[in-house]
This record gives C-alpha cells, sequence and structure tokens, in this order.
C-alpha cells in the first residue's frame, strides 16, 4: 500500500503527532523551567517539598491535554482497534487543523505557565502561607490551554469519517 | 454563614491577680489583644523583655534538646503521623512536669552539652586520622621521627620529588659538597607524588649536606612525631579508639535521655507560653496597684470570660460595641458542610467589616464544580472514602487540615454522583474488563448521558452553571448594596445588568448560533422575543446613562456609560470560561480509558491479568492525582476569579486569639 493512496491516513496521523509532541514539549520546557525554582527552594527548606511539587506539577496539564486529543483522534481514524478508516486527503487535512489548537497553544502556553509556576514557587519559598493565591497565577496560563483543548475536541469530534 | 459579632472587651483588675487572669485569658483563647488607654496618665507599660528573651532562650534549649533527640534517637513516625496532631494531656500531668522544669531544663542542657562534645570528638578524630594519613608513608622507619642523631652523626629526615632514587641523591650532595665522608641515604617509601628518604651523615657535615640536599628540592615533614612512626600510629588508633567510644558512650546516653523527650516538649511549651503571656504583660497599662487588659472578643464568648473572670477575681469588666473606624478581626461562622471551604476563603481573604460572608453560598457551587471536573465514580469514592477514614482515625488533628480533608470528602461524594451521571466508573473499565477477559463488552449505562459522545450539549450544560454561578455573584451585589442602603446603586449596578445579560441571553438562545450548539432549534413565542429586546435594550440605555453618574460632565458620563457596556466582552470571557468545566471532565474520563486500553493489550491469560492489574494501578493513580489537582485549581479559579470577581473584596484580619500558643501537646482544661 503506498503512502499516497493513503495520504488521509498520514494527515490525520501527523495531526495526532503534532497534538501530542507540541503541547508535550510545552509541557516538558514548563515543567523543566519549575522544577529548577522548585529544587532551590527544596535545598533552603525541604519541608516545602509538597508545595513546590504540586507547583512544578501545574504547567504538566498541557502534555497531558495533547495526549488526550491524539488518543481522540487515533480512536476517531480506527487506529486503535485495528481497522484504520480509508481517509480522503481532505478529511485528513480536517483532522490535522483539528489537532493544531492545543499542539500550539500548548507548546506556549507550557512555558509561560512553567516561567509563572516558577515565580509562584518564589512567593512559596517567602510566604508559604500564600499558596492558594500563589496557585492561581500559573493556572491564569492554563485558562488558554483549555480553550484550545476545548476546540480541538470538538473539532476532531466534529470532523464526519 | 455569617462573620462573628465582635465586641470589645476590657478588664481592669488588681496586679495581685495579674498572674491569675491572664493565664486564665490565655486558656480560654478567646480574646484578642489591642490595648487602649495607651498614654493615660498613672499609667506605665513594664518592660518585659528581659524576662521574654530568657524565656524564648529556654524554649529554643528545648527545641535544640529535641534536636538533638531527633537526630541520634529518632521517634518512629508513620507516613501519616503529621496528621495526629498535638498530644492531649491533663492540666495536672502538665504542671507536675512543670513543677520539675529545673531538671527537665538541666537534661535539655546535657543533650545539648553531649552534641556539642559529639561534634568536637568528631572533630578530632578527622585530625588525628589526617596525622595517620600523613605518618603513613614513614611506617617502616624504626628511629623516632624527631631522632636528633648519635654523637657523632646527624640524621636528615624529609622529602624529595618524586622520581629520585638512592644514586640521584648521592650524585646531588656529591655535586654540592664533593668533600663529604661518610653519608648513608635511605629511601623509606616513594610514590607517585613524592620520594621520603633519610639522611645519615657526620654531625659537623650537617649544615652543608642540607643545603646540597635544599638544592635538590628536600623539604622536610611540617610534623616530627616524637616516637617511631609505627608506635605513632598506634597511639593514635588509640586515642581516635578512645573518642569513639566516648561518642558512643554519649549517644548511649541521648538515648536514654529520649525518655524525656515528652517532658522536654511540654516544658518547652511551657516557656514558649510564659514568654506569649510576658510579651502580652509588656504592652499593658498598669498603675500602681492595677492593670488594664483589653481586646477584642465574639460577643458569643463574652459571657464565658465574664463568668470565668469576673466571678472569681475582684474587677471591672466591661464590653462594649465596636467604634465606627475599628476593623476587627474576623472569624467565619458557618455549619459542618459549609465550614469545610473556609480554607479556601481563607486563602482568598477574609471579608472586610460589614462584608457578607460568602462560604455558604460557595460551598456549594465548589462541591458541585469539583465532581463536574473530575466526574468519575470510583475515583470519587476512592477520595471520599480515604479522607472519611484519615478524618475519622485522627480526631485530633490539626483544625484547618481537618476542614480540607472534610472538603475534599464531600468533594468526593459529589464526584461519585457526576460519575454516576456520566457513566464513568474507572473510565470504562467495566467495557474494557468485560470485551477483554470474558469476551462479552458490558456497558455501565450513564444516568444522564456520555459526554465524549455529545460533549455539546454537556457544553451548553457547563455555561448555564457558570452563567447561574455568575449570576448568583451579581445578586449579592446587590444584595450587599441594598444593606448598605445604596438603592441607586443596586438598581443601576445590578438591575440594569440584570435586565441587559438576560434580554442578550433570551435573544442568543433561538438563534440559529445556538441551535447548531445546542443541535436543538428553540422557538420563544413573540411575545418573549418582543420581552427579550425591550429588557437589553432597558439594560444597555440604562447602563449607557446610568453607570458614570458620579460624573457631573455629560459627555464624559455617556463615554464612561458606553465603556461600562463594553464590560460585556467580560462578562462572556467569564462565562466561556467555565467550558473547562467540561474539558477537565473529558479529560479525566479519555485519559482513564487510555489506561484502561494500554491495560487490555497484554491479552487473555494470566499474564493478561497481571499487565492490567500493574497499568491499571499505576495508570490511575498517576490520572487521579494529576486530575484531582487540576479540578482542585480550577474549581479554586472559578471561585476566585469568576464568582468573586462580581462582588468580593476581601481584605479581612484574621482572629488571632491571645491563646496557649503550644507546639507539642494540648493541655485538657477541667471545667471547660
Amino acid at each position: 500500500m503506498s503512502i499516497w493512496s493513503n495520504l488521509g491516513l498520514v494527515y490525520a496521523l501527523l495531526g495526532a503527532a503534532v497534538a501530542v509532541f507540541l503541547a508535550g514539549a510545552g509541557s516538558a520546557i514548563g515543567v523543566g523551567i519549575a522544577g529548577q525554582a522548585a529544587a532551590g527552594v527544596v535545598t533552603e527548606d525541604p519541608s516545602k517539598f509538597a508545595k513546590v511539587l504540586i507547583m512544578q506539577l501545574l504547567p504538566g496539564t498541557q502534555g497531558i491535554y495533547g495526549l488526550l486529543v491524539g488518543f481522540i483522534t487515533l480512536s476517531k481514524v480506527g487506529l486503535l482497534g485495528g481497522g484504520a478508516a480509508a481517509l480522503d486527503p481532505q478529511t485528513g487535512l480536517l483532522i490535522l487543523a483539528a489537532c493544531m489548537p492545543i499542539g500550539i497553544v500548548g507548546l506556549i502556553s507550557g512555558k509561560y505557565q512553567g516561567m509563572t509556576s516558577a515565580a509562584s514557587i518564589g512567593i512559596v519559598a517567602k510566604k508559604p502561607d500564600q499558596f492558594g493565591k500563589a496557585m492561581l497565577f500559573p493556572a491564569m496560563v492554563e485558562t488558554y490551554a483549555i480553550l484550545a483543548l476545548l476546540i480541538s475536541i470538538l473539532a476532531v469530534n466534529a470532523v464526519q469519517i | 454563614m455569617a462573620v462573628l459579632q465582635m465586641q470589645r472587651i476590657s478588664i481592669c483588675a488588681l496586679k495581685k491577680d495579674r498572674k491569675a487572669i491572664l493565664e486564665r485569658l490565655q486558656s480560654l483563647g478567646t480574646v484578642e489583644m489591642n490595648q487602649i488607654a495607651d498614654d493615660e496618665a498613672g499609667f506605665e507599660k513594664m518592660d518585659t523583655l528581659n524576662a521574654r528573651l530568657s524565656f524564648e532562650k529556654k524554649a529554643q534549649l528545648s527545641e535544640n534538646a529535641l534536636a538533638v533527640l531527633d537526630t541520634y534517637a529518632p521517634e518512629k513516625h508513620s507516613l501519616l503521623s503529621s496528621l495526629e496532631g498535638k498530644k492531649l494531656i491533663g492540666k495536672d500531668e502538665f504542671n507536675q512536669i512543670i513543677s520539675d522544669k529545673q531538671q527537665v531544663i538541666s537534661d535539655a542542657n546535657e543533650l545539648v552539652a553531649l552534641n556539642k562534645e559529639i561534634a568536637e570528638n568528631k572533630a578530632n578524630i578527622l585530625k588525628l586520622s589526617n596525622q595517620i594519613e600523613s605518618l603513613s608513608p614513614w611506617l617502616s622507619l624504626d628511629v623516632p621521627m624527631d631522632f636528633k642523631g648519635t654523637k657523632k652523626a646527624a640524621m636528615l629526615l624529609g622529602t624529595l620529588a618524586a622520581g629520585n632514587t638512592e644514586e640521584t641523591v648521592y650524585a646531588a650532595i656529591a655535586k654540592h659538597c664533593p668533600e663529604t665522608e661518610a653519608l648513608d641515604v635511605q629511601i623509606v617509601h616513594s610514590d607517585k607524588d613524592a620520594v621520603y628518604l633519610v639522611v645519615f651523615c657526620l654531625k659537623e657535615q650537617e649544615t652543608a649536606v642540607e643545603e646540597a640536599l635544599r638544592a635538590a628540592g628536600f623539604a622536610r615533614p611540617s610534623q616530627l612525631a616524637e616516637k617511631m612512626p609505627a608506635e605513632k600510629k598506634a597511639d593514635l588508633e588509640a586515642e581516635i579508639k578512645k573518642l569513639n567510644m566516648r561518642n558512643s558512650l554519649n549517644e548511649e546516653e541521648i538515648r536514654l535521655l529520649s525518655q524525656n523527650r515528652q517532658k522536654i516538649q511540654a516544658v518547652g511549651d511551657y516557656f514558649r507560653m510564659r514568654a506569649s503571656k510576658y510579651e502580652l504583660l509588656g504592652t499593658l497599662p498598669q498603675s500602681q496597684r492595677t492593670f488594664i487588659v483589653s481586646g477584642y472578643i465574639p460577643a458569643k464568648a463574652a459571657d464565658a470570660v465574664r463568668k470565668a473572670i469576673g466571678d472569681k477575681y475582684d474587677c471591672v469588666i466591661d464590653t462594649e460595641e465596636l467604634k465606627e473606624d475599628e476593623e476587627p478581626p474576623v472569624i467565619l461562622s458557618n455549619n459542618g458542610f459549609s465550614a469545610s471551604v473556609e480554607g479556601v476563603l481563607e486563602s482568598y481573604g477574609l471579608p472586610h467589616k460589614g462584608e457578607f460572608d460568602p462560604t455558604t453560598i460557595m460551598s456549594f457551587f465548589y462541591v458541585f464544580f469539583f465532581g463536574m471536573m473530575l466526574s468519575d465514580a470510583a475515583y470519587g469514592a476512592i477520595i471520599a472514602i480515604a479522607c472519611f477514614i484519615v478524618v475519622k482515625k485522627f480526631p485530633r488533628m490539626e483544625e484547618g487540615m481537618k476542614k480540607s480533608l472534610k472538603m475534599f470528602m464531600y468533594c468526593g461524594v459529589s464526584t461519585m454522583v457526576w460519575g454516576v451521571l456520566f457513566g464513568g466508573y474507572f473510565g470504562n473499565v467495566v467495557d474494557i474488563v468485560s470485551g477483554t477477559f470474558f469476551g462479552k463488552t458490558v456497558t455501565v449505562p450513564a444516568l444522564w448521558f456520555i459526554p465524549l459522545n455529545d460533549p455539546m450539549r454537556l457544553l451548553v450544560y457547563s455555561l448555564a452553571f457558570g452563567v447561574i454561578h455568575l449570576f448568583v455573584g451579581l445578586g449579592i451585589k446587590g444584595y450587599m448594596l441594598l444593606k448598605d442602603k445604596k438603592p441607586v446603586d443596586f438598581l443601576c449596578d445590578v438591575v440594569l445588568w440584570y435586565s441587559f445579560l438576560i434580554g442578550l441571553i433570551l435573544m442568543l438562545v433561538p438563534t440559529d448560533i445556538f441551535a447548531s450548539i445546542a443541535q436543538a432549534k428553540i422557538v420563544f413565542p413573540p411575545f418573549l422575543n418582543m420581552l427579550a429586546k425591550a429588557l437589553a435594550i432597558i439594560g444597555a440605555v440604562g447602563l449607557l446613562l446610568m453607570s458614570g453618574r458620579e460624573n457631573k460632565n455629560p459627555a464624559l458620563r455617556i463615554a464612561l456609560g458606553a465603556y461600562d457596556i463594553y464590560n460585556i466582552t467580560g462578562w462572556l470571557s467569564d462565562v466561556l470560561s467555565y467550558s473547562r468545566l467540561l474539558a477537565l471532565g473529558l479529560a479525566t474520563g479519555v485519559i482513564a480509558s487510555v489506561v484502561n486500553q494500554m491495560g487490555s493489550m497484554f491479552g487473555k491469560g494470566i499474564v493478561g491479568i497481571i499487565g492490567f492489574a500493574v497499568v491499571f494501578i499505576v495508570g490511575h493513580t498517576l490520572n487521579l492525582a494529576i486530575n484531582l489537582l487540576g479540578a482542585y485549581v480550577h474549581t479554586n479559579r472559578l471561585q476566585f476569579v469568576e464568582f468573586f470577581g462580581k462582588f468580593y473584596e476581601g481584605g479581612g484580619k484574621p482572629f488571632e486569639p491571645f491563646k496557649s500558643d503550644t507546639k507539642y501537646v494540648d493541655i485538657k482544661e477541667e471545667n471547660l
């Protein structure tokens, strides 16, 4: 089976890949940035470990959203159940487009959420009782990843196969 | 659902009762101190700094002693022991320990001293080991290192650069002082850094030979043992052994003293309490025979203080309502269910003076939204049961912690309900297990509908819940404005917005856009369409004219009104923000399905079952953890940003009563 005769499936798979790898990369960057700050706090005060760990995890959700969209895409085109659907290139491209929002927003928001998390870890280091407020700043950034996730899910679901 | 009414209580009493009254107040713990009558004539403040410092020093000493105990005789802690809370001991037992406080303090001192000695010994051992290290090349030398020589012969001891041999040394000496007659060079040891050698020569030639050797790079060792190196080494080793033994004796002694741990904790708490009492004492205005203490007290606790102090001692107790300009501390008072989310409110900020306490209303929305975001019956059951067990098992845990756990318990129950409604039990585990292992797919039907099959429907519901949440927030703002007797503000800032928004929503519902989202065409009767338009127009015009009402300039007023109408975009983004209810709910379900699917890939049979079990446990633990965090963070956000944004300011000061501020023990009061 030539790849050219099955271009639709290739596009769809590319969509799943974009969602998983861009959003995952964003989360990796974000969690990495926050983790450096968290490690710094723990060297000074190991008792804050649990709090800063939660902060570090906050930018990790984009990767999960990417995974989610990737999974929905795979199950939509039937790659998970065994019998892959025959897609025309047009439908494949539609799915690719549907995966774009979470991929791109996930990448960018993951990075910036990580930076915000690192700053919030600074709050926790100095004023541990302000944990609740500190947690909100990274959550603000995540809003846009959630919006992108929503559109990606709705769009993937809406494409007719 | 309220903020407790505060009063000011002032007690004027005789100095002879000072200690007793302050201690009673401390154990009651219902008054936040706030002194008045600062510069009244005849009243002075006492300088208690020194006494306080000495108590704090003793408290610190007990802390240090406990740290020593933790190093050498650690207590066994279970993972959940941090939830146990402080130990409860009876007043008599406490007093008995305190009567022995000199002994306990000297024990603590001894612990600290022992620890210091251990540290010093360890430093010494390190020093001695270094000496042994520097001695080791000389071990085969069979004279003392500082041996001066015999009557005629002299001994030179030292090192040369690596690579020298006996021949090169002889050659070097011969080159610089050829007249040397008797000479004996012995290499004791050589390694990659240096050559260790002994040179014997005649006494009168000693200087010349040494000069010659120095030219070749000869250096005497910095330390010369007065004994033969091997003997010296044995001595040093014996010394180290002795120090080690001393240390183990010291450690043993520390372990023996560790049975006093509780006493040290109690005495530390005693001194902490006294320190805080003296801190207060320093702020009290006192005359020659009397003193005055004043502070805030919850109105309903005033009688208890009156009874506990007024009936026992000669004093005047006066309670009065607060003055207009006073900003009293805040205590919330809520029913058991709503009180569990007080911690969430506190992390945003307590209500300021005269502000409505939103805890009760928030608690329902909080639990509702939390459950919707997690929405898995099995996850909910796990959370609810785990929190329930922990709360029951550790009844003395810290109050704030208890509230949070209770909150998660209620949220777990709500999660369970939503899970049943949406048909989520560990995602789709029932389908997968029955399909993989029993060959026949069984599905637990959703009580309502499955979100993944009909996401648009749930989106509409999410936004609708959001509109309700926001409208309630706006309603509370209206209620507060009415309570403050500002009917004009109520009309302009609340009623007009309601009219505008409801009108817009009613106009939106019959449109095609809404129909395509909700997948159902809703047709209103014509009068309702008219009403919608009328409401929206009244609202818009009203806002345009009234929002800038504080400005006299009509042009500016209209401009401000137009700007206020522009806030409709804020409302739109607030409502859209509730789409996270759908997104996070889907995330939980889909990831759970991924986990199940991965588990089922091992196929049937024993391997399949084991593989499935491993993937199931690891995967669902991770999914639960990450989505629990997500649900918590985003429920908070919906409350703080969207809901509180409509009406709540916060900024109240928490109530911090003068109380027994202990760290390890709680003292039980007999007559409470």
